[in-house]
C-alpha cells in the first residue's frame, strides 16, 4: 500500500491506462472508443514521464553551464513520450477520418449498427 | 570499406522503401508509381541477396550503429542469416504477390488514387523490414505502429462500405495490441534502463541473479507476448481477419496474410531471444501458454473456414490456423521448435500470397461471384490460376513435395524435443490436417469439375501467370530443397542468442 502512495502517479497511470484500454475495447460509440485510445496512450506517457522525473532536478537544458549528470532529471522517457505523442496524433487522426466516412455512409456512431448493417449490405 | 558497404544495407533498404515512398506522391500516374514500386522492391531484394550471401559465407551476424552514436545511447539495427533470410522472403513475395494482382489493383482502387496506393505499399515494405532488422525495442513500435496504420489503409483501399467496416475493426484490434506493446515497453525500460536489445538481456540477467523486481517483469512479459500476439492475429484475437481479407483486394489479402502477420512474429521471435532469452521465457510457462493458444488456433480456424460459404473468408480462417501452427512452434520452447516455426512463416508467406492473388483470377472468371458454389468449373476459364490454387490447398493441407509438408513434418519432429508436448502436437497435427484437407479439397474439386455451360477461356495476364508460375517454383523448391533453408536458420536462429 506505502509502495502505491510513493508510486501514487504510475498508480494512477495504470488505472487510466485500463479506463482507456476497456473503453477502446467495450465502448459502442466510435468516437468515444477513440477518446479511449487517447486515454489509454496518455497514460503511457504519463507513466513515462512520472518514470523520468527525479524530485529536485530541473530540465536537461544547460543554461548556468552545469554539466553535472546529478543536476538533472532522465531526458530518454522524455523523447519517447515526443515519439509517441505523433504517433497517436497519427493514429488518432486517421481514426477519425474513419468515422468520419463510415458516419457519410452509415448515418450512425453506433459499431453494432453499422456493423450489422454491413452484414446486410454484404448478405445481399 | 567492402564490409561497410554491406553492413549499410539493412539501413539502405529501410531507407529506400521509405524514400521511395516520399518521392511517390509527385507521380500522379498510378502505373508509374506501380513501376518505382517495383523497382524499388527489386533493388532491395538484391541487397537482400548480397547480405544474404555475406552473412551466410561468414557464419556472422553485426550491429549496425545509426548516426554514429555507440551502443547504450545510439539507435541500432541488427542482421544476420535469419533477418536477411526473412528480408529475401519478404521483398520475393511482395512483389509477386503486387504484380500478380496488379490488373486487380488497378480496377479495385479509383484511378486517382493509385499513386497513394503505392506510396502506402512502399511504407508497409519499408516498416516490414525495420520490424525485422531492428535491434532497439522502440523503434519496434514506432514501426508496429507505421505497420497499423499502411495496412489498415491497404485494406480500405477499394473505398467501399463495407470495407471501411473491416478497416475500422482492423484498426481497433490492432491499436489494443500496439497499446499493450508500448505499455509493456515502458515498464520494461524502468526495470531495466534500457531500449537498445543487447542491453536489456544483460540488465534482466542481472535482475534474474538478484531476484528483484520478479512480478513486474513478468507484467513486462506479459504485456509484450500479449500485444504481439493480438496483433499477429493468434485465436482469439482473429476476429479482424476475415472481414479484412474479404473486402481488400486480393494483393493486399495476400500481403496482409502472408507478411504483415509474420512480420510482429518475427519481432516476437526477436523479443525472445535477444531480449529475454529462451531460456527465461521458458521458466515463465509463457512457452505453454503460446503452446495452448497456438493449439486451439490450429483447431478452430479450420473449424470456423470449414463452415465459411466464401473463398477469401475461408482462406481468411485458414490464415488463422496457419498462425496456430506457428505459436504452437515457439511454444514448444525449444530450438528445434522455434526453427520449424520460422519455415513454417516462409513455406505460409509464399503459399497464402499466392492463394488469394489466384483467388482473384478464379473469382474474376466467376461473374465476380466469390462463393464457392459460384465457382464451379472456374479453373477451366482461368487454367493457371486454377493449377496454382490446386498447390496452394495441396501445400497447405500438407502433401508431400509441397512447402506445407516440410513444416508440418518438422513441427512434428520438434514435438519429440518436449516430451510434455509431444502427444498433444501430434494429435493436434493430425486433426488440423484432416480439416484442412475437409475444406481445401471440396474447393479444389468445385473449380475443377465441368460447369454445365460451354467454357469461356478467359485471356491469360502475362504478368498474372509469370507471377503464379514463380509462386509455384518457389513452393516446390521450398517442399524439395529443404535442407539448406533449415540449415540457414538454424544458424540464424543460433546467432540470435
Amino acid at each position: 500500500m506505502t509502495q502505491l502512495i510513493i508510486n501514487h502517479y504510475e498508480a494512477a497511470a495504470v488505472i487510466l491506462f485500463g479506463i482507456g484500454f476497456m473503453n477502446l475495447l467495450l465502448q459502442n460509440n466510435l468516437i468515444k472508443k477513440f477518446i479511449g485510445l487517447n486515454i489509454m496512450d496518455t497514460a503511457v506517457y504519463l507513466f513515462l514521464a512520472a518514470k523520468g522525473y527525479i524530485t529536485g532536478r530541473i530540465a536537461p537544458i544547460v543554461v548556468d553551464g552545469i554539466l553535472d549528470v546529478e543536476h538533472y532529471i532522465n531526458p530518454v522517457p522524455s523523447g519517447l513520450v515526443l515519439t509517441g505523442i505523433v504517433v497517436s496524433v497519427s493514429v488518432t487522426a486517421f481514426s477519425l477520418a474513419l468515422v468520419q466516412r463510415l458516419y457519410k455512409s452509415y448515418g450512425t456512431l453506433d459499431m453494432d449498427k453499422i456493423m450489422s448493417m454491413a452484414r446486410k449490405e454484404e448478405e445481399e | 570499406m567492402h564490409v561497410n558497404f554491406i553492413h549499410n544495407i539493412p539501413f539502405f533498404s529501410i531507407f529506400l522503401a521509405m524514400f521511395s515512398g516520399i518521392i511517390t506522391p509527385f507521380i500522379k500516374n498510378g502505373k508509374y508509381a506501380q513501376r518505382v514500386n517495383s523497382a524499388m522492391i527489386l533493388i532491395v531484394g538484391i541487397m537482400s541477396a548480397i547480405l544474404f550471401l555475406n552473412v551466410t559465407a561468414t557464419g556472422e551476424s553485426f550491429t549496425f550503429m545509426m548516426g554514429h552514436f555507440p551502443a547504450p545511447w545510439g539507435n541500432e539495427l541488427r542482421a544476420g542469416p535469419f533477418e536477411a533470410l526473412m528480408a529475401i522472403t519478404f521483398s520475393v513475395v511482395i512483389w509477386l504477390t503486387l504484380a500478380g494482382g496488379r490488373t486487380f489493383i488497378f480496377e479495385d482502387v479509383l484511378s486517382e488514387k493509385q499513386n497513394l496506393f503505392f506510396i502506402v505499399v512502399n511504407l508497409l515494405f519499408a516498416s516490414m523490414l525495420a520490424l525485422i532488422y531492428t535491434n532497439d525495442v522502440f523503434t519496434g513500435y514506432v514501426f508496429i505502429e507505421i505497420n497499423t496504420i499502411a495496412s489498415c489503409a491497404l485494406v480500405m483501399s477499394k473505398g467501399k462500405g463495407e470495407s471501411i467496416v473491416a478497416t475500422i475493426h482492423y484498426l481497433i484490434i490492432s491499436l489494443l495490441g500496439s497499446g499493450l506493446f508500448l505499455m509493456g515497453l515502458s515498464l520494461l525500460y524502468d526495470i531495466t534502463g534500457h531500449l537498445l536489445m543487447p542491453s536489456i538481456q544483460q540488465s534482466i540477467f542481472k535482475l534474474m541473479q538478484t531476484g528483484e523486481y520478479q512480478l513486474p517483469f513478468m507484467v513486462v512479459v506479459g504485456f509484450i507476448v500479449l500485444g504481439l500476439s493480438i496483433k499477429s492475429a493468434l485465436f482469439p484475437f482473429h476476429s479482424m481477419l476475415p472481414g479484412a481479407y474479404q473486402a481488400a483486394t486480393p494483393s493486399v489479402s495476400g500481403i496482409l496474410s502472408g507478411l504483415v502477420l509474420k512480420s510482429y512474429i518475427i519481432l516476437l521471435i526477436k523479443i525472445f531471444y535477444c531480449v529475454f532469452s529462451i531460456d527465461i521465457i521458458h521458466s515463465l510457462k509463457v512457452t505453454n501458454v503460446l503452446f495452448i493458444f497456438g493449439v486451439c488456433g490450429m483447431v478452430m480456424g479450420s473449424v470456423y473456414a470449414l463452415r465459411e460459404v466464401k473463398i477469401k473468408r475461408m482462406l481468411a480462417y485458414s490464415s488463422v490456423a496457419q498462425i496456430g501452427y506457428i505459436f504452437m512452434g515457439l511454444g514448444l520452447g525449444t530450438h528445434v521448435g522455434v526453427i520449424a516455426a520460422c519455415f513454417h512463416i516462409l513455406a505460409h508467406a509464399v503459399t497464402k500470397a499466392m492463394l488469394f492473388v489466384c483467388t482473384g483470377g478464379l473469382v474474376d472468371v466467376s461473374d465476380k461471384k466469390d462463393q464457392i458454389r459460384n465457382m464451379r468449373g472456374a479453373a477451366h476459364k482461368n487454367l493457371i490460376a486454377g493449377i496454382a490454387f490446386t498447390v496452394g490447398a495441396l501445400s497447405m493441407v500438407g502433401v508431400p513435395l509441397f512447402a506445407g509438408f516440410v513444416s508440418k513434418i518438422y513441427f512434428a519432429t520438434a514435438s519429440l524435443y518436449s516430451p510434455g508436448k509431444m502427444a498433444a502436437t501430434l494429435i493436434t497435427l493430425a486433426i488440423s490436417m484432416i480439416l484442412n484437407a475437409m475444406y481445401f479439397i471440396p474447393s479444389v474439386i468445385a473449380i475443377w469439375s465441368l460447369p454445365t455451360e460451354k467454357i469461356e477461356r478467359a485471356p491469360v495476364e502475362p504478368w498474372f501467370a509469370f507471377s503464379m508460375i514463380c509462386f509455384i517454383v518457389l513452393n516446390f523448391a521450398l517442399g524439395i530443397f529443404y535442407k539448406p533453408v533449415i540449415r540457414i536458420l538454424e544458424l540464424g536462429i543460433g546467432l540470435l542468442s
